[in-house]
């Protein structure tokens, strides 16, 4: 009797990938949430509403508190660097800290990456102060995604591109989902990118998530 | 053989007119540093000679509980020198505890080490020893704790953008903070190497100076001066070393997220 209940439990939350469950940080209290295979949850809010620390608190970067599990499977259970590599965080301004670019890979990039982008073929070689803003926000999602992530925490992936590049940018993140079934967070500014990309829609607002209605929101 | 040329009070006067000179150039250029100048010179003359007799009466005394007081003194004021020189300190006592148990581990491990296998003074605590060498030892340890643990704090807060990025890759905090780490034990450790690297072409080293003013002979002196360096550069490294991963250990935490929280 015990034991089945047990994997139902384990069979329900392994439905819903990623599992966050009474999380705290700062001033911040007992978020629930769950993204499940594949699917895509927006999160709007103001800036200062703790839309980035609730990203940084799931993927372990800041102090927190509470269950976040990833296919049943309890965050504790992962070694920190193990399970940053499961969960990729894109923060919101990427950062290059090597000499070239490519040495912030694991791989050589991919010239077929590098097109889908519109970046030139040797942006591996260059130097990261010789990135244009947009093209560092593009190569680091590239980084970000050579880790194989199983899950998508994005900050405003596209805050710094142009419509085309931003179109391109969500494109090649929409096929790593489809293909990864990954379970993705996706921080937007963007009403429009909300209803456009997000199969829900969540508002962050006085410490707090609440469901937002697609149909109220592109009206 | 025996002994230097003995200083009066007459002597040092007439030495102190250099510095009188030059408080008196850097006062017409307004430095404003003059009052610094005669301040530092006061305190020199004024602690110098208060130790001078506090050695004397330990020299004197030659007990190890006396030996023992003065290590714990000089101990005491060399942690919480390093603990002074943090830009950011860790919040509480912490700077000082960590820098007094490094301190402590290496120059009084090192000192040790020297008096009872390498000088043997009988008994091996004998103060005219024991004192200058766990003095020169700690005092060098000092410097190179205090600067490296400054350095790792300040990098770590200056990069601290990074660290979350790499860390959020799946780096471990080592990994993420390995060049800042590196650059730390670089710029303790490159003082005594150098010096070493020049002791007796650029420079005397000053206790072989001393000896040799003392009357010692120049071959024996440079024997001392050699062990000693050994010493201090064992002193500077291990406690660096140790610091550095004590700090480490602090401003991360059990899931490696970086703990900049800690410093006050």
């Amino acid at each position: 009797m015990g034991s089945t209940v047990w994997s139902m439990i384990e069979m329900t939350s392994e439905m819903e990938g990623l599992n966050v469950q009474n999380l705290s940080f700062i001033e911040w209290e007992h978020l629930d949430l769950s993204v499940a295979e594949s699917e895509v949850v927006c999160l709007l809010g103001d800036s200062g509403s703790g839309k980035s620390l609730l990203l940084r608190a799931i993927a372990d970067l800041i102090v927190n508190e509470g269950d976040v599990s990833l296919w049943g499977k309890g965050r504790e259970s992962f070694s920190p660097p193990e399970w940053r590599k499961r969960v990729g965080y894109l923060a919101a301004e990427i950062l290059w800290w090597e000499e070239t670019v490519d040495l912030h890979f694991s791989k050589p990039l991919s010239r077929e990456d590098l097109d889908k982008l519109n970046l030139p073929h040797d942006a591996g070689e260059w130097a990261p102060s010789r990135l244009s803003m947009g093209e560092r926000q593009r190569l680091g999602i590239l980084r970000m995604l050579d880790r194989s992530p199983e899950v998508l925490l994005l900050d405003e992936p596209t805050a710094n591109l142009d419509e085309n590049s931003s179109s391109v940018v969500e494109k090649m993140l929409l096929d790593y989902i489809g293909e990864q079934s990954a379970p993705t967070l996706w921080v937007t500014h963007s009403k429009d990118q909300a209803s456009r990309q997000g199969h829900r829609i969540l508002e962050m607002k006085n410490q707090s998530l609440t469901e937002l209605d697609r149909a109220v929101l592109t009206k | 053989m025996n002994g230097a040329i003995e200083l009066d009070f007459w002597d040092i006067g007439f030495a102190a007119t250099i510095v009188v000179g030059l408080g008196i150039l850097l006062a017409y250029y307004r430095l404003g540093v003059t009052r610094t100048l005669s301040i530092a010179s006061v305190r020199l003359v004024v602690q110098l000679f208060a130790i001078g007799y506090v050695l004397k009466f330990l020299f004197a005394e030659g007990e190890l509980s006396y030996v023992a007081i003065m290590a714990v003194i000089m101990l005491i004021v060399a942690s919480r020198e390093i603990m002074a020189r943090q830009k950011r300190r860790l919040k509480g006592w912490r700077s000082f505890g960590l820098g007094a148990s490094t301190l402590f581990v290496s120059s009084f491990a090192i000192a040790l080490f020297g008096l009872l296998v390498v000088v043997k003074p009988d008994p091996w605590y004998l103060p005219q020893y024991a004192i200058p060498l766990l003095g020169m030892i700690m005092s060098n340890a000092m410097s190179a704790i205090s600067l490296s643990m400054d350095r790792l704090t300040s990098a770590l807060h200056d990069n601290r953008a990074i660290i979350e990025q790499r860390l959020a890759l799946g780096e471990t905090s080592r990994e993420a903070i390995l060049p800042y780490l590196r650059d730390c034990i670089r710029t303790g450790i490159m003082p005594v190497v150098n010096s070493m690297a020049t002791a007796g072409i650029v420079s005397l080293p000053g206790m072989m100076t001393g000896q040799i003013l003392a009357g010692a002979l120049p071959t024996e002196a440079v024997k001392y001066q050699i062990i000693i360096w050994f010493f201090i550069a064992g002193g500077v490294g291990f406690g660096m070393a140790a610091a550095l991963k004590l700090l480490e250990m602090r401003l991360f935490d059990e899931r490696q997220r970086l703990r900049l929280d800690r410093l006050s």
